[in-house]
């Protein structure tokens, strides 16, 4: 039986494995003798190789950004709204290239894959990532696959400040940057949040101390409440009330309902962390909040963020979410006023939307169309 | 697009010159101005969809509102500081000028004359707000809160120190002689090239 995909998606994606065997070293000190980075890629490098465009996954998002692994996939990539032919980042003309951060729990080198020379998963051993050092190992990945220039590279979120990363520390290989409710870096009321979600998990008796793999335990209480409390934290107050409101479950009111009344966004958090809990490695989600918490785009420049964007070359599209208050649109803000400041070319938009910081990965006509036109101006015309 | 107080704007505007472009609108003029005069240009508009349509025509704006103070824009980044016929829809058309003369080393604003004959006629024997072609909307729902004559906005700079080194006038018999002589009578439009007085 064909695969019945729609006209516009990449249809059916295999992800590939590189393989590199010279060492990584982090930018804490710890190296990696050798590791490995999955990724996918969607349409056709083309014989200059300058229709390249990199996108950046965010905290619990993986290589798999558009198109489906099974025939029987319900979802696509967790940007597929975004890639494909005709889509904003239209694969007829751009060959788009998403890779597995180092660290991550779905094929790259991390948490959950063998520790060399010890018989178990590296578990709470893995080094601690930062965003430079993922921009540093997608440079790799790229040069293996024949690339020397990003056409653009896009992110939202954690991605986005990856994005920013990459066209502050290689501004030569970034033409385009697309930065998507992120920040230049995380406010302190961000870091708390981060910090209530890693004390879940590490509080959680089958944590043992990352060694969980090994011991043959899972942290899944612990990592279920830290995904419960980021979910939240991804919404808006609005976009829950039109949502959720205060419906019950329907069987709340059940006769022979033993139990408690249940509301609806209650099931729905539930729902969300048990889910994820069974999905995504504990040790992974510790390092990446951590990773968010220390990233500083200004951190080489004395704290100076016009000194830091002042080393970009591309041109960027800065673009935060009206009701997002984990990243608000003020952060963005401050990276566009460094932009300006540092006379770069840099578009910015706040769009409406009661989604929240979710907003940059769900449907809005406005986000769709502006992403849509800015792109034109990516890759060769 | 033809619109007359455009075409003045672009002949101030220097080959090259780095320009901001207040209510720009769907960025037409910032595209006529980057590939007729080489500028690098940037725009603000508030509206959603006139950054989509500028956006398509590969120019930059920035989403904001100039009402808001301008405070992106630190002192003197730009040659050219404009804001075409969107003078008389800002809360603070003073505190704007102000801030376009301080960020740009020039600035130029254009906007309807509300003296001219066919405004005073209107107002003079029908006792009603004027609307024309030009002014659509009824008193209470037009964006245009702040009408100005050409001797209001001339009186304004002399009051705010900011120095007119030119003024052109369009519309109508405007271009000619009338135009010239009394404009504050016979412009619809008025554009004026505007900078900081130098002492």
């Amino acid at each position: 039986m064909a695969p019945t995909h729609p006209a516009d998606s990449v249809g059916m994606v295999t992800p590939q494995r590189a393989h590199f065997d010279e060492p990584f070293q982090f930018a804490n000190g710890s190296v990696l003798d050798r590791y490995e980075l999955v990724y996918e890629t969607y349409g056709e490098l083309n014989a200059a190789a300058d229709n390249a465009v990199l996108i950046c996954h965010a905290l619990s998002g993986t290589h798999h950004a558009a198109g489906f692994h099974e025939s029987s996939d319900k979802r696509p990539g967790w940007w597929d709204m975004a890639i494909g032919p005709g889509k904003p980042i239209d694969t007829r003309r751009l060959f788009v290239v998403c890779s597995n951060n180092l660290g991550c729990c779905d094929g790259s080198t991390g948490p959950n894959t063998p520790q060399p020379g010890a018989d178990k998963p590296w578990g709470g051993q893995f080094p601690q990532p930062q965003v430079r050092d993922w921009v540093r190992s997608q440079k790799q990945l790229a040069e293996r696959l024949g690339i020397s220039r990003w056409a653009a590279v896009i992110g939202g979120s954690l991605g986005g400040m990856q994005a920013l990363q990459w066209a502050v520390d290689f501004p030569d290989w970034v033409e385009h940057c697309v930065a998507l409710a992120a920040a230049p870096g995380l406010a302190a009321q961000n870091i708390a949040f981060n910090e209530i979600a890693r004390h879940a998990i590490l509080s959680d008796p089958d944590w043992r101390e990352g060694d969980y793999l090994a011991k043959g335990t899972l942290p899944a209480r612990g990592v279920a409440l830290a995904r419960m409390v980021g979910h939240l934290t991804y919404m808006s107050a609005d976009g829950m009330s039109d949502r959720f409101g205060r419906e019950l479950r329907e069987d709340s009111f059940a006769p022979d309902s033993s139990n408690e009344w249940v509301f609806q966004v209650e099931s729905y958090l539930r729902h969300q962390g048990a889910r994820f809990s069974t999905q995504f490695d504990a040790n992974t989600y510790v390092l990446m909040t951590r990773a968010l918490d220390l990233f500083d785009l200004a951190q080489d420049y004395g704290g100076d963020l016009v000194a830091a964007m002042s080393q970009a070359k591309a041109r960027f599209l800065v673009v935060s979410f009206s009701s997002d208050w984990r990243f608000p649109p003020q952060r963005s803000v401050e990276m566009r006023d460094a932009l300006l400041a540092a006379e770069k070319p840099v578009t910015y938009a706040n769009i409406e939307t009661d989604d929240g910081h979710d907003g940059f990965l769900l449907p809005n006509h406005t986000y769709e169309q502006l992403l849509r036109e800015w792109m034109r101006r990516v890759g060769p015309s | 697009m033809t619109r007359l107080d455009l075409n003045a704007v672009l002949d101030w505007v220097p080959e090259g010159s780095k320009v901001l472009d207040l209510g720009c609108g769907d960025g037409a003029f910032l595209q006529r101005l980057r590939d007729e005069r080489q500028v690098t240009g940037v725009g603000v508009d508030i509206d959603a969809d006139n950054l989509v349509a500028a956006t398509g025509k590969g120019v930059d704006v920035i989403q904001e509102d100039i009402n808001d103070g301008l405070h992106c824009f630190t002192t003197n980044r730009f040659d050219v500081v404009v804001l075409a016929h969107a003078l008389q829809e800002l809360t603070d058309p003073h505190i704007a000028l102000l801030r376009m003369v301080d960020i740009g080393e020039e600035a130029i604003v254009s906007f309807p004359n509300f003296g001219h004959w066919s405004c005073r006629l209107h107002l003079g024997f029908r006792g009603r707000m004027p609307m024309s072609k030009a002014m659509p909307r009824h008193w209470y729902d037009t964006p245009n809160i702040h009408f100005c004559t050409v001797e209001d906005f001339e009186a304004l700079c002399s009051e705010l120190r900011i120095d007119i080194i030119a003024r052109a006038t369009v519309g109508g018999f405007a271009q000619g002689f009338l135009g010239k002589y009394w404009p504050n009578l016979f412009a619809t439009s008025a554009v004026y090239r505007i900078c900081r007085a130098q002492s």
